[in-house]
């Protein structure tokens, strides 16, 4: 019997895809801006959960990343950002399409262990935010200390953002991103733009028809 | 706003990330069915409610999503501890109590000392 | 002094540090035009141009002037604002920044405060409304009440909330520090200094628009310079370090939990009416920052105590600091002929000034027997007469009480509480008078702290915090510690000792030069004896803004209120915008006096937030209109709006209610009416084909080899011979027995599951497993993850609803090989898809799902080829109604906490020989749990098809019997059935699974009794044929 099921979500051909925030235009503050946001969308979003022991060697092996431990840490790496969420659970980020091919890679590396991998790219997008006032809009959206200060780059947590929440986290010295879920990206991104009209803010939305295509043409894949 | 201090994620959040889940330490019985009506009410339904150190559940869910206890003072709302699940409290009503009677007595030579009417 | 503002002082007096007098700026008071300065308040330009009467008082309607000059001023309260949509009520007049063509009236009064057509009413009002008026007359009628509100609402105004919507916009921010320093005076300059020199994030916030408290007009020398030289020079090397926030114009409202203190800043009020735009963009007119700080220093100062006589209320009386507030800081002398009274040295400054700025000292009358001290010596040598051992009695007025013309003098026995010689009259404009000084000790007592009173000092100051609040200091005047050089020493200690303690280093640095001022000892004195008795000499006021006067506290405690909390709630003392800031403290000596006891022993009332009024904006910020609450939105979302949907909420959820499309029939264009859409959906969905948007359904992804072993744990019947590609309805309890949630688990691998939860409970459920999990379970191997976002969920039912999908899909969907309650996994108009075969209509169902982003193109290909099997979209109210038709439940709606599963009939899902005692299991087996008339679900057919029942109407088993009746429960669900052409209701009735065939009645609040039969749940295709075809 198979313990685990696979599924690819995307298509062997392209179709119509869209961002939770599709519907939003570019905007340009008008004056001089001073945030600046983008959509990156269509990434391959995965939550790993297992004990750190059980998967720090696979992780390694398969995405050339170490495993961070210390919890509030994100590791960057060519095969994308692996964010530590708690302590048996993290963020994997991997480029459009690649998700599935990681998974089975994975999951054949852990072999019988007790793990879980579970792709979550459907349900939440990525938006990065720079400029000079982006960490006074972070401010007003969340009560996490985000102040370079006390937010070295490298550090990513998951807290409360306006009336929702968001996975927030600092890639280098001028970059932030925020990890939201679909069925708020809308509510999300009003609330910042609005919380951004103060210094100027502009908008860039994901590019459209970006063509996604399969890893490996697999519909199920089975594993004992 | 409590400032809480969550031992999984090893630092102080705000209090709007956590759920309080009542009072900590209430084991289901291993067998239900050996447990009265009685016995069993008691588990659904009664808690504690007392006036100083209370242990309390707590989840910090918009963010580890892990379950942990803290220990806190009814009276002032202070956080005495937090500690995780599994594990058992170092501050009790009774050390508190010691440790109040103790200061207790500190503060009344100071006072006196400093001529400062309490 | 300049014709046009008279009180002010010329530009050549070297006073008016606050003042730009190369910036004029028009204003506008009660409909007369006024100049002032750009940096006046408007207290301090009302007073330069010789106002006298800003308000009326609130009970008896007396004309009231400019009291006090900071956050404690009772009196000069306006109504801001020259358009109807930028109306600002209850702003103090003394803490508003003047700008240009700034508009503002009286609070109180009609038509304005100079010609009060509402006095004649206050005189007849005042003794209709003795102390404890509201409580007498709640004993009266109660139904007198209304009568008597309508009328005092209309005597006295508390300013009004404009009419229209707000233009500006509020925000809030959230701030992160290791030491929030409160009020920049010398105490908390000196401790911002010394904290941000150990490189730690500082925040120093002061209510005023410049930094430096009384340092801005003490007339002191720090360091060889002038004060506010000083403090000019701290500030800008605060302002040049990038580890300090400076945050003037910025009160610190809230002291709450853990050190998370709430500063409101009023960022653009100063500037305009409405926050003017910067490059067309909008700004915050005040912005609420929301502070969590490592150390609070609270540097809060002093409140100047004003005494308690006769006449106190009138226009030109004032706290003696107030004079040299607006003196220095704004060139103004609002008077010319001066009498203080006071209790202390430090008052004698404000003499001084006046003296310096022109004024006439007609004399100080100090209550000391022996005033002794530098300042005293100064005003001797000024040629001030002194009046030792005496006090202002009574200040009179001219006939309409408009303003202070003399002050009668009498010598008085502090001890017995009498005038104890001549009383002299002295012809003067203003009278001052200082009764010492009351640490602002509010945000202390935020935290739970009762103040506690120091004789030493006649004051109450914050009680033992540092035992209470970890990391909590007090310095300066709010500590009680006055002198300047002591508090700086002391303030610079006790920063230094908190950094140390979390291992900070800090240089302390030198605590700067000052003189210390020698000073005599103050004498407490708060009433002042009058030469006759209390309750029969002219009112003597207590608290300005609500007319509490001595008599009415001494009233008050002769009808027995011996407790201050009681007297404060019976008098109504302290409950203004200032909450008595200016009154307590002589209202609680007053009260003391008249039990025979001590201040200590009377104690101090609680203090509570906001130290002063917060704007509904600024507590609002922009969780308001379309961010009021989040919205959430499925992945077809914008289909629906361009399909005109109509929503229902569900949580935060927007799910499309029904889909009203033109009608056929109208010329005009109408749309079909609610009931018209679902019948129409309805009708669909049987006979058809429709679609619903499901996403929202919660779903929870379950790995782990004790997978199976956790859903049979947590669930009411059986998961161990579940197949993989099989799915299955649970049913979830709490272990109290009753009905939590339900839904369909699908076993896609033997260690994989996929639970579905309600819309409603999706974040709920998964905490539920969680805790489990965690708490009682942690030795099973499994792990739970939400991934109700990722799916977008499309359920196509209907009797066409395999031709329809056949059309789009490579999964074989003959019934024989995908049967209900299967799941198959294939590709959907291109898009890889699991597809369940459930039901929750009772047609033939096929629930599609896909990763989320690709929705809109199976979406759209469901459409592009279904129109010709009449593929209808169908929204929550049709799922309703189907929904109901086969008796299938919705929890939350059909159970209200208070149901079994038996209760519900479902007894067919309970797996009561389940090895392990599943959540809910034993609860099943109590006593109550078993009893027969518990209330169960039963369906209810009326007997007029007509009628449809409404939710939630009771149910009686004998429509005659008297009132109130005997309810034997009540309707859960209740639709109009276009398949069945009449409405049907669920229920929960008492013992209802046995009622079958009896007839229960419906009695309506208009009269009407409704006639139902109970009936089976199930209405529709019992055999659960339709779902097979
Ligand atoms: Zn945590």
């Amino acid at each position: 019997m198979p313990r685990f099921a696979y599924f690819d979500p995307h298509p062997a051909r392209a179709v119509t895809t869209q961002s939770p925030l599709h519907q939003f235009a570019a905007t340009a503050s008008g004056g001089e801006s001073s945030v600046v946001l983008r959509e990156n969308a269509f990434l391959d979003h995965l939550i790993l959960r297992g004990e750190s022991e059980v998967l720090i060697a696979s992780v390694q092996a398969v995405l050339g990343l170490a495993l961070p431990t210390e919890p509030q840490r994100l590791v960057m790496g060519e095969a994308g950002s692996l964010q530590w969420l708690s302590p048996d659970e993290w963020l994997l980020i991997v480029a459009a399409g690649e998700g599935f091919r990681l998974q089975r890679e994975l999951r054949e590396a852990l072999g019988s262990a007790h793990f879980s991998i579970v792709d979550v790219s459907g349900g939440q997008t990525l938006l990065e935010l720079d400029g000079a006032c982006a960490v006074d809009v972070l401010m007003k959206s969340t009560a996490y200390d985000v102040d370079p200060r006390a937010f070295p780059v490298g550090r990513g947590v998951t807290s409360v953002f306006a009336k929702a929440t968001a996975v927030i986290r600092r890639v280098d010295e001028q970059r932030w991103e925020l990890v939201i879920r679909r069925s708020f990206a809308d509510y999300c991104l009003r609330w910042l733009l609005d919380a951004g009209e103060e210094y100027g803010i502009d908008y860039r939305p994901a590019e459209l028809g970006a063509t996604i295509s399969r890893a490996a043409v697999v519909d199920t894949e089975t594993m004992s | 706003m409590f400032h809480i201090y969550c031992p999984y994620c090893a630092e102080y959040r705000e209090e709007e990330e956590f759920h309080p889940k009542g009072q900590a330490h209430i084991a289901r019985p291993a067998d239900p069915t050996a447990s009265s009506d009685d016995a069993w009410g008691d588990y659904l339904f009664f808690r504690d409610n007392p006036r100083g150190v209370h242990h309390e559940l707590w989840v910090h869910a918009v963010g580890c999503r892990k379950f942990f206890n803290i220990t806190r003072d009814t009276r002032s709302y202070a956080i005495l501890e937090t500690y995780r699940m599994g594990e058992q409290p170092g501050v009790t009503a009774e050390s508190v109590t010691l440790a109040e009677r103790d200061s207790e007595r500190k503060t009344s030579d100071t006072a006196t000392m400093q001529g400062v009417p309490s | 002094m300049s014709a046009s503002q008279p009180c002010r002082l010329a530009s050549n007096s070297g006073v008016g540090s606050q003042i730009d007098r190369d910036k004029p700026l028009q204003f506008t008071f009660n409909g007369q035009t006024y100049q002032g300065f750009a940096g006046d308040t408007l207290a301090s330009a009302l007073l330069a141009n010789g106002v006298d009467v800003v308000n009326r008082s609130f009970k008896y309607s007396r004309p009231r002037g400019v009291v006090a000059a900071g956050a404690e001023e009772p009196n000069a309260i306006v109504q801001l604002g020259a358009s109807e949509a930028a109306q600002v009520p209850n702003v103090r007049a003394t803490q508003q920044s003047l700008y240009d063509g700034l508009t503002a009236r009286s609070t109180n009064g009609w038509p304005d405060a100079q010609r009060d057509m509402m006095g004649l009413v206050g005189k007849l009002g005042g003794p209709f409304m003795p102390v404890g008026f509201y409580y007498k007359t709640f004993k009266a009628p109660a139904s007198m009440w209304l009568t008597y509100e309508k009328y005092i609402r209309k005597a006295a105004g508390l300013g009004r909330a404009p009419t229209e919507s707000d233009p500006d916009i509020y925000d809030h921010i959230n701030r992160h520090c290791e030491v929030l320093v409160i009020g920049s005076g010398p105490a908390g300059l000196m401790s911002a200094l010394v904290a941000a020199g150990s490189g730690v994030r500082v925040i120093l916030c002061d209510e005023q628009p410049t930094f430096g408290g009384s340092l801005l007009d003490s007339g002191e020398t720090i360091d060889g310079m002038a004060a506010s030289e000083w403090a000019r020079n701290a500030v800008e090397r605060l302002a040049a370090m990038d580890n300090v926030t400076l945050l003037p114009r910025t009160t610190a409202n809230g002291y709450f939990d853990h050190n998370f203190v709430t500063l409101h800043e009023r960022c653009t009020e100063h500037l305009g009416d409405t926050a003017p735009r910067v490059d067309g963009r909008r700004q915050p007119r005040s912005r609420l920052h929301r502070v969590r700080a490592r150390h609070v220093v609270l540097a809060s100062g002093a409140h100047e105590r004003p005494l308690v006589y006769a006449g106190n209320d009138m226009p030109g009386n004032l706290v003696a600091g107030a004079l040299s507030t607006y003196i220095r800081r704004y060139a103004v002398r609002p008077g010319r002929r001066l009498v203080l009274s006071t209790t202390n040295d430090h008052a004698y400054r404000a003499a001084l000034d006046w003296h310096e700025a022109g004024g006439e000292v007609i004399a100080i009358a100090d209550a000391r027997a022996n005033p002794d001290g530098e300042l005293v010596d100064r005003a001797k040598a000024a040629g001030i007469r002194i009046m030792a051992g005496s006090a202002v009695i009574e200040a009179t007025g001219d006939r309409k009480g408009h303003r202070v013309n003399g002050a009668r003098i009498g010598a008085i026995d502090i001890e017995g509480f009498r005038v104890s010689g001549e009383v002299e009259t002295l012809s003067c404009d203003t009278v001052a008078t200082s009764g010492g000084y009351s640490p602002v000790v509010h945000l202390a007592a935020h935290t739970g702290v009762r103040p506690v009173w120091r004789d030493d000092i006649l004051g109450f100051v914050p009680g033992q915090t540092t035992s209470k609040v970890d990391g909590f200091s007090v310095v300066g005047a709010a500590a009680g510690l006055y002198p300047t050089g002591a508090l700086l020493e002391d303030a610079v200690a006790q920063v230094v000792r908190a950094l140390e303690s979390d291992g900070i280093d800090v240089e302390s640095g030198k605590v700067p030069d000052i003189d210390t001022l020698r000073e005599g000892a103050a004498v407490a004195l708060y009433q002042i004896p009058h030469d006759r008795p209390t309750m029969r000499a002219p009112k003597q006021f207590v608290d300005l803004q609500n007319d509490v006067t001595a008599a009415a506290i001494e009233l008050a405690t002769r009808e027995g209120f011996e407790s201050i909390e009681h007297v404060k709630r019976y008098t109504a003392m302290g409950f203004g915008t200032d909450q008595g800031k200016l009154g307590n403290i002589n209202g609680m000596a007053i009260a003391a006096r008249c039990l025979g006891q001590t201040i200590p022993q009377t104690g101090t009332t609680v203090f509570r937030p906001n130290y002063t009024p917060v704007n509904f904006g600024a507590i609002v910020g922009r969780h308001c209109q379309a961010l009021f609450d989040p919205e959430r939105y499925t992945a077809m979302h914008h289909w629906h709006v361009e399909h005109g949907a109509m929503f229902e909420d569900v949580g935060q959820w927007k799910r499309p209610w029904y889909y009203p499309q033109k009608r056929r029939d109208s010329a005009n264009g109408e749309f079909e009416s609610m009931h018209e859409a679902v019948v129409r959906e309805c009708r669909a969905v049987r006979e058809k084909v429709g679609v619903l948007d499901a996403s929202t359904l919660g779903k929870i992804d379950i790995q782990g080899p004790d997978a199976r072993e956790f859903l049979g744990r947590i669930y009411t019947n059986g998961w161990e011979k579940l197949a993989v590609g099989k799915a299955r309805y649970g049913l979830m309890c709490k272990d109290d027995g009753m009905v939590m949630d339900d839904g369909v688990t699908t076993c896609l691998a033997d260690n994989h599951f996929l639970m579905t939860t309600t819309t409603g409970g999706a974040v709920a459920i998964l905490e539920w497993l969680e805790i489990w999990h965690q708490t009682e379970w942690p030795e099973l191997e499994v792990y739970f993850t939400s991934v109700t976002d990722h799916w977008a969920t499309m359920t196509l039912t209907g009797p066409e609803a395999r031709n329809l999908l056949a059309e789009l899909t490579d999964i074989d969907l003959d019934r024989d090989s995908f049967k209900f309650m299967e799941w198959r996994e294939g590709a959907v108009a291109g898009v890889p898809a699991r597809v369940y075969r459930i039901s929750f209509t009772g047609e033939l169902s096929f629930e599609v799902n896909v990763q989320a982003n690709y929705a809109m193109q199976v979406w759209e290909a469901l459409f592009a080829h279904g129109e010709k099997y009449g593929l209808t979209p169908y929204g929550t109210e049709t799922m309703h109604v189907l929904r109901a038709e086969k008796g299938f439940i919705i929890v939350g709606q059909d159970t209200d906490g208070s149901m079994t599963p038996e209760d519900l009939g479902m007894h067919w899902c309970v797996g009561y020989n389940k090895p392990y005692p599943w959540i809910g299991k034993r609860a099943l087996t109590r006593s109550d749990t078993r009893r027969e008339d518990r209330k169960q679900l039963v369906g209810l057919k009326p007997l007029d098809a007509g009628v449809v029942l409404e939710e939630g109407a009771q149910i009686v088993l004998d429509p005659r019997q008297a009132i109130p009746m005997r309810m034997v429960g009540h309707v859960t669900s209740s639709y109009y059935s276009p398949t069945l052409e009449h409405g049907f209701a669920l229920a929960v009735v008492k013992g209802g699974h046995k009622r079958l065939g009896e007839k229960v009645y419906l009695p309506m609040p208009d009269g009407v009794t409704h006639v139902a039969e109970v009936v089976s749940s199930i209405f529709y295709d019992p055999k659960g044929q339709r779902q097979n075809i």
